[in-house]
Formats: structure tokens, C-alpha cells, sequence
């Protein structure tokens, strides 16, 4: 699951389980940059400021290594359904949003599982700035691309540092077939369209299963 | 009465085919690093070779002469150093977060201290440098190409001296000077019980691996058995070599008016 801050994608993530779960499907959730290991540092980090493009990059890979290790693999393994909300890609539209090289974040992150589907929220910038500022959120420091000294302004900056995520998303969505769900309609149709997705997934899967077996 | 004929020449393809002072592959993009004045030493090893008494006396050496000298070591960073110490006591490290850990210690280094030094004229001598996390990494069987790949933002050294010991010589220093720990004795990597038995073949595992990184990266190899003054004499010898052969073919030289 895929999308900038206030594409609507945890919202529709949450719709997702759900129904997942009310159709009697095991799910696992994951969370980006949410492992008890590289907390600490993230933290340090943020609080004073003091990451660089490179070490913010390197600290989320940490992340994601551990979570995938801990949190991806076995429940897969278990045969759940794990839903994560934002994965490697996230990771590469954002670090090179940030000026790192674009083929080292993609090797870098060669370790990761590949998605059996990956839904890409996509939003006009303008859509996610309403959203988050009528939500009264402040937008913080590194999301807003603060760190990156393009603009004082947080939502200047946020919209600066966002575009350039989008442009990035755009040439992922090229680079590794991303499906797209464009995030402006109702949450109700975007959920609809989401779980058609999901689902087309899930009857293509048992099917193979079927040839397979008369195989 | 300098030995640079048995020296490595800059060109011939050593540290990976990549020129000294250049990142050796994707580098980092917006930190530009073409002709800066500084130079990049490292000082590679296992533990128990002698590599932080070197380093201190070469340095005292470089600023007799006027050099302006700045020290760098492998897990010091601010911003890691707390987090890596924590996963090591609670041993929930598995290799490749270890690997991770690692790299972004060295990326905030490498970002906040090595280039700053190097682009203001400083001598960066490094106590230890990507080596040790290759070698390290090699023993509990990361991709090599992964691991080489990850560290590609780094900047190849102008020297790289390896102090070698053999096995039994290693096994005695470190039981003498701090004895076996838990990372150090590989014990992460389940070879069995026996700290002892596991502690040798991850020593010996690791001389392998600094062993064929020799070729790769120009590691210039010293043999650490021999008395302190003897291998410093080694290192100012060929470190004197170096520093004169690149200031004779510097475009610009301070001059007083």
C-alpha cells in the first residue's frame, strides 16, 4: 500500500482488514519505520535534526530489514495475508526525492520480498495539503522535507518536497506495474475499487491453485 | 630512500578499480567530492593487531611535520552508537540489520566527519574502515555483491594498510588484552557452544575474508608480529612516499607573499 501523506491510505487500509478478516482471511499488519530496534536512533536523529538524506535512508532500510524478518516472512509463512502500510517503494520515491542515487536505494532494498500486489494511492498535491491541514495535522519535520532546506514554510516545503515524492512515485508505478487507485473520488468508491483489486488477486491465485492441481 | 617500487601504483586497478578520493560506486549524489585536498588513511585489522598504537604515533608523527590530522573509528558515531549497544546486549540482531546498523553509523561518519576533514585539508586517519564490515559480513554469508553494493557511497581510501597476524598470534592478543565476547566469538553465528571453539573459527573466517579483500582493495599488508617501532617505521616510510609524490604533482601550493 502505497501513497503520500494524506492520500487516504491507512483509512483505506483499515476498510481493507476488515473485510479481509469479516471473509475469514488471517491478516498481519505491518506499519513502516515502526520496528523497536531502530527507534532510538530515529528518534535521536529527529529530535535534533541530525539526519542526512543517506543516514535517514539507511535507518528506514534497517527498519524494514527487521520488520521483514520479523513481521513479514513468518506470518507469509503462515499463510496470512500481510498488509503493509507503505513498503520498499516508499523508500525509493522518498530517498531520491532527497538527491540519493536512485539505483542504490533499489539495490539496496533487493533483499525485500516482492508484493504479490502493490496499490499505489495517487493524489494531487493539493488534495493531500487540505486533507492534512483540515485535519489540523502539523506536519512535521522530515515529511515535510524541512530537512531539505528548500523553503522555511512547512506546507511550502511539504509541497515541494511531496511533488518531487509524487514525480518519483510516477516512474515506480512505470518501473514495477504498481496499480493505481485515484485518491479523489469517495472513500466508499475508492474502497470498492481497492477491494476489486484485491480480489481479482486472490481468484487469480486460487485459480493457478486449480491448474496446477489438474496439472 | 623510499620503497614505492614495491608499492601498488595508484592506477593499476586496485580498491576496486576506483581512484583514491572517489566514492566507489553511487557515492553519495549531493555531496560532490572531486579534488578535495584531504587524504584518507586506513588503518585496517583484526583486534589485537596494534592498529589504535599506530594510529596514535602516526599521528604525532604527521603533526610534528605540520600535517593537520583528524582520527575516525568504526561505531562511534553519535547518532548510533547508543542504538548499536542496545541491540547488542539484547541480542535480537540478525545479520542483516547488524549489516544495516552498521552502514548507517558509517554513513553519518563518513557525511560529518571524513568529508568535512577532507575537504578542509585534513590527514583522516581511520581506525578500521568499510573492510572490517565486509569481512565481517562475508563470514555470515551476506551477498557479497549486496553488501559491496551498500557500501558504494563510501570514498576509497588513498592508503589501506592491513596489519596481519595469523591465527594462534590473534587468538593469544585478544584473550590477553579484553578477552572473547559474544559478537566477537561469532556466537551470533550458532557454530556451537563452545565460545573457544567458536571464537577460532570466526577469527580464522575473518583472516580469510581480509585475506582475498588484499587483491581487490590494495590493501598494502604489514606483518603486525614484529615490534611496534619496526611496523611504524614501515608505515611512515611508505606514508612519506605517498604524501611527497602527491604534493609534487599538486596544482597549487601555498605560498607566502
Amino acid at each position: 500500500m502505497e501513497g503520500i501523506d494524506g492520500s487516504g491510505k491507512t483509512t483505506q487500509l483499515a476498510l481493507l482488514a476488515k473485510w479481509l478478516k469479516a471473509a475469514g482471511h488471517p491478516v498481519f499488519m505491518t506499519e513502516w519505520n515502526s520496528s523497536a530496534l531502530v527507534k532510538a536512533a530515529t528518534k535521536t536523529g529527529k529530535k535534533k535534526n541530525a539526519l542526512t538524506p543517506m543516514t535517514f535512508s539507511l535507518l528506514h532500510a534497517t527498519d524494514f530489514a527487521d520488520r521483514l524478518l520479523y513481521n513479514v516472512i513468518p506470518p507469509l509463512k503462515a499463510g496470512m495475508i500481510v498488509l503493509a502500510d507503505r513498503y520498499t517503494y516508499t523508500a525509493f520515491a522518498r530517498d531520491a526525492a532527497r538527491g540519493v542515487d536512485r539505483r542504490w536505494v533499489r539495490e539496496l532494498y533487493s533483499f525485500a520480498v516482492k508484493p504479490d500486489l502493490a496499490v499505489y494511492f495517487r493524489v494531487p498535491i493539493d488534495v493531500s495539503v487540505d486533507r492534512l491541514l483540515a485535519r489540523r495535522v502539523k506536519l512535521k519535520f522530515y515529511e515535510a522535507g524541512l530537512d531539505m532546506g528548500w523553503s522555511s514554510n512547512a506546507v511550502e516545503s511539504f509541497r515541494i518536497f511531496q511533488g518531487k515524492v509524487l514525480d518519483e512515485y510516477d516512474r515506480i508505478v512505470e518501473e514495477y506495474g504498481l496499480s493505481v487507485v485515484h485518491a479523489v473520488g469517495s472513500i466508499t468508491d475508492q474502497q470498492r475499487l481497492f477491494r476489486r483489486l484485491v480480489s481479482q488477486h486472490l481468484e487469480i491465485e486460487h485459480h493457478d491453485e486449480l491448474v496446477d492441481e489438474s496439472a | 630512500m623510499t620503497n614505492s617500487s614495491t608499492n601498488p601504483p595508484e592506477e593499476n586497478g586496485a580498491n576496486g578499480g576506483v581512484r583514491p578520493g572517489h566514492y566507489y560506486s553511487y557515492g553519495v549524489p549531493y555531496l560532490p567530492i572531486d579534488n578535495y585536498p584531504g587524504k584518507l588513511i586506513a588503518v585496517e585489522g583484526t583486534d589485537g593487531v596494534g592498529r589504535s598504537t599506530q594510529i596514535a604515533l602516526l599521528r604525532e608523527w604527521l603533526e610534528v611535520q605540520g600535517y593537520g590530522v583528524i582520527e575516525t573509528g568504526w561505531t562511534r558515531s553519535e547518532l548510533m552508537s547508543p542504538t548499536i549497544d542496545l541491540a547488542k546486549s539484547s541480542n535480537t540482531l540478525n545479520k542483516l540489520t547488524f549489516v544495516l546498523l552498521y552502514a548507517t553509523d558509517f554513513a553519518d561518519r563518513l557525511e560529518k566527519e571524513i568529508i568535512p576533514a577532507l575537504k578542509a585539508g585534513f590527514i583522516v586517519l581511520s581506525d578500521r574502515y568499510i573492510f572490517t564490515a565486509l569481512a565481517r559480513a562475508g563470514v555470515r554469508g551476506v551477498d557479497r555483491a549486496w553488501i559491496r553494493n551498500l557500501y558504494g557511497f563510501a570514498i576509497a581510501p588513498h592508503l589501506v594498510f592491513y596489519l596481519k597476524i595469523d591465527e594462534k598470534t590473534l587468538i593469544r592478543r585478544v584473550l590477553q588484552s579484553r578477552g572473547m565476547d559474544y559478537w566477537e566469538s561469532g556466537m551470533d553465528l550458532k557454530i556451537g557452544d563452545d565460545i573457544y571453539e567458536s571464537f577460532r573459527g570466526y577469527q580464522r573466517a575473518l583472516l580469510k575474508e581480509y585475506t582475498s579483500m588484499a587483491d581487490e582493495f590494495g590493501f598494502r599488508v604489514l606483518d603486525a608480529r614484529r615490534k611496534v617501532e619496526v611496523i611504524q617505521d614501515e608505515l611512515r616510510r611508505q606514508i612519506a612516499a605517498f604524501l611527497a609524490e602527491s604534493e609534487s604533482s599538486a596544482p597549487l601550493a601555498a605560498k607566502v607573499e
